[in-house]
């Protein structure tokens, strides 16, 4: 008992209270984006938000049990719950039904699951075991092969086998645990730089059709192109920007009131209730609303930093890191996309986005955390 | 244990979180502050303003009979994405009497993005338009075998009388000038396109309400905005009452008949318009709906040209009707006085022949009655030279405009500019101008123009100005600006006087009051109505002369002034005199039969001095 009464006193509320702020708001505007004027109950189970409020609770309940369950599991089945999701990816492809090019959904009776989204948390957890060991001190380039490899492999089959660039894309965000645990700045800041000089030339079209063609997807390469001004073409590729821009542009100070936007409620913006779903934000909570919700993520972040900040070991630190680091990467590529900054990546908006595996990915990775740090009591300096 | 080497760039990171959020609350500024364009990119993209058409406002005349008035069309819509594949392509045909190549090449136009730039499968599109009831009765039954297909109601004009189609105009669709000169119009509008309907179209056509409609983003219509906040109600159209006086029209048409002509009669109190009619014209229900785009072809390639309202703009010589205006302004300029006397030679008058049978010499009077030419000749003749001629062509010239002045001031000449009557022709009296470039400044003198003096050559008039004359001379000096509206306002009711003695015109008024008992007007003259009134035969290059006669009636307290004008018929007395008595009779026993003399008076004693 009194064991028990120690984790629940050490659980750091905050993050579990803006967590449920966030998903609760993105829940209602699931709600607003699905809404075509004819009443259903948000609670309806025939529309996204009624399911939605299903992921959620289950999500609740998911997290309930991850902080009953002992934090010493992770470190020490680490590496076979890598494993296992290695595994899990790798058998996708010959599972999944296609869904609009992509090959990373797994039906299971009534759900489907997306198991990239659980892989970056046993991703996280893997390397964090890995850097945790006792000893490991990131010197040379040579302490960064095992780590940056784990990183890779999944990052590859999402990317090859499973035709899904964005959730892969995420994976970029294990490069900031690594910083903080002494990787060389200059490889973040030349991954920086080679991106900012692959815009250049591509901008500048220095880069041949025939090499573009086989790195891109055709749609994928016209995204990139409509992204950097060399193509104009609001009905085609562009389109899906234009009318997101369109969204949050007309929301202006106040926004339109909620359920009473017409971009995202008329279908003008696709993927309203997934990726696109910070529209909904922006045209019907105008100015205000999307800079409230920013700030919020914002401040959800840096708690997840100051958590991290006062981990006792190497192995919650850089599963901490990786944490806040997943979500911000999330937030940067969903948001930098609606608002028209990145290329159109199709990755979901933490807690907002309609899903029931990003979600429950998302309490995943939260909730392990939060256990971690409700137990650091425990542990020796 | 944690390696704190590094613990600074635990501020890095945080330093990149802010930054990711403070780059995007910046662009969001821009976004949704600044830039303040996309507000109506998102509502042009879904809400539709739908037009509530107002329905058009009626016609009556004077005694409010309705003349124009609305009738319901239909339209077939389609909506081609929920007809479906197995739609009964052949039983709709059926219901709708087409055949099934009318159908495909309807559907065919309707698909076509280029010419229906609308197109959306999932939106109404007109099958077809302007139907009658009788023609969609079999489709209403069966409408339920047919997904995707509906019925829309519209409304077009309709009239009570097959009359005075040159007056109420009609009504048609919208074209692209009307689109580019007046942003009330949209394409498929109706707008009044000629006579009164296009005269009074911003009245009559009332105010377009609208329907603000959100369409997703397939055009599909999903209801409206904001509960309705912004949609208006359309305001009907006005009604309005014309002087028209429909059943004297109908009479002054039956009895032009199929001569080509017009008559024009005027209440000379207020000015108002009773009837003009215009011969050949067309049945109005014509030009509505379906038809009328052949109807109104036909109409314009027929050669006696229905379209044309001769009423206000053929213009003719004004012949011997001029002669009661010689007599008036020769004595207002004192050419002649009321006692001068000339001599006529009958036939054997020079420059001009006489041809009537009377002595000699004659009276002011006489030749009035008996439309005596060399009188006329003589008078205008003293007229223009009673400040000498030939050396002096200063003076000749100077009273040549005075003339021409007083002749113009009765309303002749020239449009009547503050008046509701559309397509008005001016007409001429020739200025000095047009003189000394027929003939040179110094080349031409009275002589030269003596057709003038009995209202032949190039003075032309229109049958609505010689109406107009009528009714000056009844009101013995001025006219009220002859208009269609009753009712009217100020505006329309404008005086203008011709600034000559009024006792001049009683002088002219027995004139023509003998013209009617002893002259040219005997044979059909209603003597309980004391008609004044003045034949006139205009020569006629082309063929047979036209006939014109103007008059009013009664003669001490006018309560009509009529002009009529038949072309190609012959004398004035014969065609055009019992078509203007028969309308006077038929008005006054309608509206003054209090007027009426008794029968048995004998009616030299009316006409006497």
């Amino acid at each position: 008992m009194y064991r028990r009464n120690s984790i629940w006193s050490g659980v750091d509320w905050l993050p579990i209270g803006l967590f449920l702020l966030l998903a609760l708001f993105g829940w209602m505007n699931i709600y607003g984006a699905g809404y075509d004027f004819e009443q259903t109950s948000i609670f309806s189970f025939s529309n996204r938000a009624g399911k939605q409020f299903v992921w959620l609770m289950t999500a609740m309940v998911l997290g309930f049990c991850i902080l009953m369950i002992d934090e010493k599991t992770y470190d020490v089945l680490g590496y076979w719950f890598y494993g296992a999701t290695i595994l899990l990816l790798l058998v996708t492809p010959f599972l999944a039904h296609d869904i609009k090019g992509s090959l990373s959904w797994i039906t299971l009776g009534p759900i489907s699951l997306q198991p990239a989204e659980f892989a970056k948390c046993f991703t996280a957890i893997a390397i964090a075991k890995y850097m945790g060991r006792y000893g490991y001190k990131v010197e040379t380039w040579r302490d960064l092969v095992v780590p940056c490899l784990m990183v890779f492999i999944p990052m590859a089959i999402i990317m090859v086998m499973q035709k899904e660039t964005g959730s892969a894309l995420v994976f970029a965000a294990f490069l900031l645990p690594l910083y903080r645990q002494g990787m060389t700045g200059k490889i973040m800041a030349s991954g920086v730089i080679v991106a900012l000089v692959f815009v250049v030339v591509l901008k500048c079209g220095w880069i041949p059709d025939s090499v573009m063609d086989k790195v891109f997807e055709p749609h994928q390469k016209t995204r990139i192109e409509v992204l950097l001004g060399i193509k104009e073409d609001p009905t085609g590729a562009g389109y899906n920007v234009n009318q997101s821009l369109i969204a949050i542009g007309s929301g202006g100070f106040f926004g339109k009131g909620y359920l009473k936007g017409t971009q995202t409620k008329m279908k003008f913006v696709p993927e309203q209730d997934t990726d696109f779903i910070f529209c909904t934000v922006g045209e019907e909570w105008g100015f205000l609303g999307s800079t409230a919700v920013l700030l919020v993520y914002m401040a959800f972040i840096l708690r997840l930093i100051m958590i991290a900040e006062r981990q006792r070991d190497t192995f919650s630190q850089v599963y901490a890191y990786s944490v806040a680091s997943i979500f911000l990467v999330h937030l940067t590529i969903n948001v930098g996309m609606v608002l028209g900054l990145l290329p159109v990546i199709g990755i979901p908006l933490p807690m907002f986005s309609y899903g029931g595996s990003s979600l429950w990915g998302f309490t995943l990775l939260l909730f392990i955390l939060l256990r971690m740090d409700a137990s650091r009591i425990n542990k020796l300096r | 244990m944690i390696n704190d080497t590094y613990y600074k760039r635990r501020y890095v990171i945080a330093g990149i979180v802010i930054a990711v959020v403070a780059i995007y609350i910046v662009r969001l500024f821009a976004l949704q502050i600044v830039d303040r364009s996309r507000r109506g990119q998102a509502d042009n993209n879904a809400l539709v303003r739908q037009p509530v058409y107002a329905s058009r406002g009626l016609i009556y005349d004077r005694n409010d009979s309705l003349l124009v008035f609305n009738q319901p069309i239909y339209e077939v819509l389609i909506i081609m994405r929920e007809m479906g594949t197995n739609f009964d392509t052949v039983g709709f045909c059926q219901a709708l009497q087409i055949d099934t190549m009318v159908y495909n090449k309807r559907i065919a136009e309707i698909k076509d993005t280029r010419h229906n730039r609308g197109f959306s499968r999932y939106t109404p599109q007109v099958f077809m338009g302007q139907l009658q009831k009788e023609d969609i009765s079999l489709l209403q039954e069966r409408l339920y075998n047919f997904p995707g297909v509906s019925i829309r109601k519209r409304t077009l004009r309709d009239y009570t009388y097959n009359a005075a189609s040159h007056i109420l105009g009609s009504v048609g669709e919208v074209n692209q000038r009307d689109l580019e000169m007046d942003a009330y119009y949209q394409q498929g509008d109706y707008s009044g396109r000629d006579g009164i309907e296009k005269q009074y179209e911003v009245a009559l056509r009332g105010t377009k309400g609208v329907e603000v409609l959100m369409r997703d983003n397939r055009g599909r219509i999903r209801g409206s905005y904001h509960d309705g906040e912004l949609d208006h109600s359309p305001v009907a159209g006005e009604n309005l009452q014309l002087g028209l006086d429909i059943e004297l029209q109908m009479l002054a048409e039956e009895l032009i008949g199929e001569h080509i002509g017009s008559a024009v009669a005027i209440e000379p109190e207020t000015g108002e318009i009773l009837a003009m009619a215009s011969m050949p014209g067309w049945d109005p229900k014509s030009l509505v709906g379906k038809k009328r785009g052949n109807n109104y072809m036909a109409l314009l390639r027929d050669e006696h040209k229905p379209l044309m309202n001769r009423a206000t703009q053929a213009t003719y010589s004004p012949g011997s009707t001029f002669k009661t205006l010689q007599t008036l302004v020769c004595l207002h300029e004192g050419g002649i006085k009321p006692t001068t006397e000339y001599p006529c030679n009958g036939p054997q008058s020079s420059p001009i022949k006489c041809t009537h049978h009377h002595g000699s010499p004659v009276d002011l009077g006489m030749a009035l009655e008996q439309s005596c030419n060399p009188y006329y000749w003589c008078a205008f003749r003293d007229q223009l030279q009673m400040d000498g001629y030939g050396h002096n062509n200063r003076a000749f010239r100077h009273r040549y405009e005075l003339w021409r002045d007083d002749i113009m001031r009765f309303g002749l000449g020239q449009r009547f500019e503050d008046s509701d009557i559309p397509d008005q022709k001016g007409g001429s009296i020739p200025s000095t101008k047009l003189y000394d470039r027929y003939y040179g400044k110094t080349g031409w003198k009275a002589i030269t123009i003596r057709s003038l003096s009995i209202g032949q050559g190039e003075v032309l008039v229109t049958p609505l100005q010689l109406a107009n004359q009528a009714a000056c001379l009844a009101n013995e000096g001025y006219y009220i600006t002859p208009h269609l509206l009753h009712n009217d306002s100020v505006m329309l009711s404008k005086r203008h006087d011709t600034g000559i003695d009024r006792a001049y015109f009683q002088i002219v008024k027995d004139g023509m009051a003998r013209v009617m008992t002893r002259g040219t007007g005997r044979y059909h003259n209603f003597p309980k109505w004391h008609i004044c009134g003045k034949t006139g035969t205009v020569q006629n290059p082309h063929g047979k002369d036209h006939a014109i006669f103007i008059g009013f009636a009664p003669k001490d307290n006018p309560k009509i002034a009529v002009a009529v004008a038949v072309e190609n018929v012959g004398f004035g007395a014969t065609w055009a005199c019992p078509v203007a008595c028969k309308m006077i009779n038929m008005y006054l026993t309608k509206h003054f039969p209090e007027l009426a003399d008794e029968p048995d008076k004998d009616p030299q004693d009316v006409s006497a001095k």
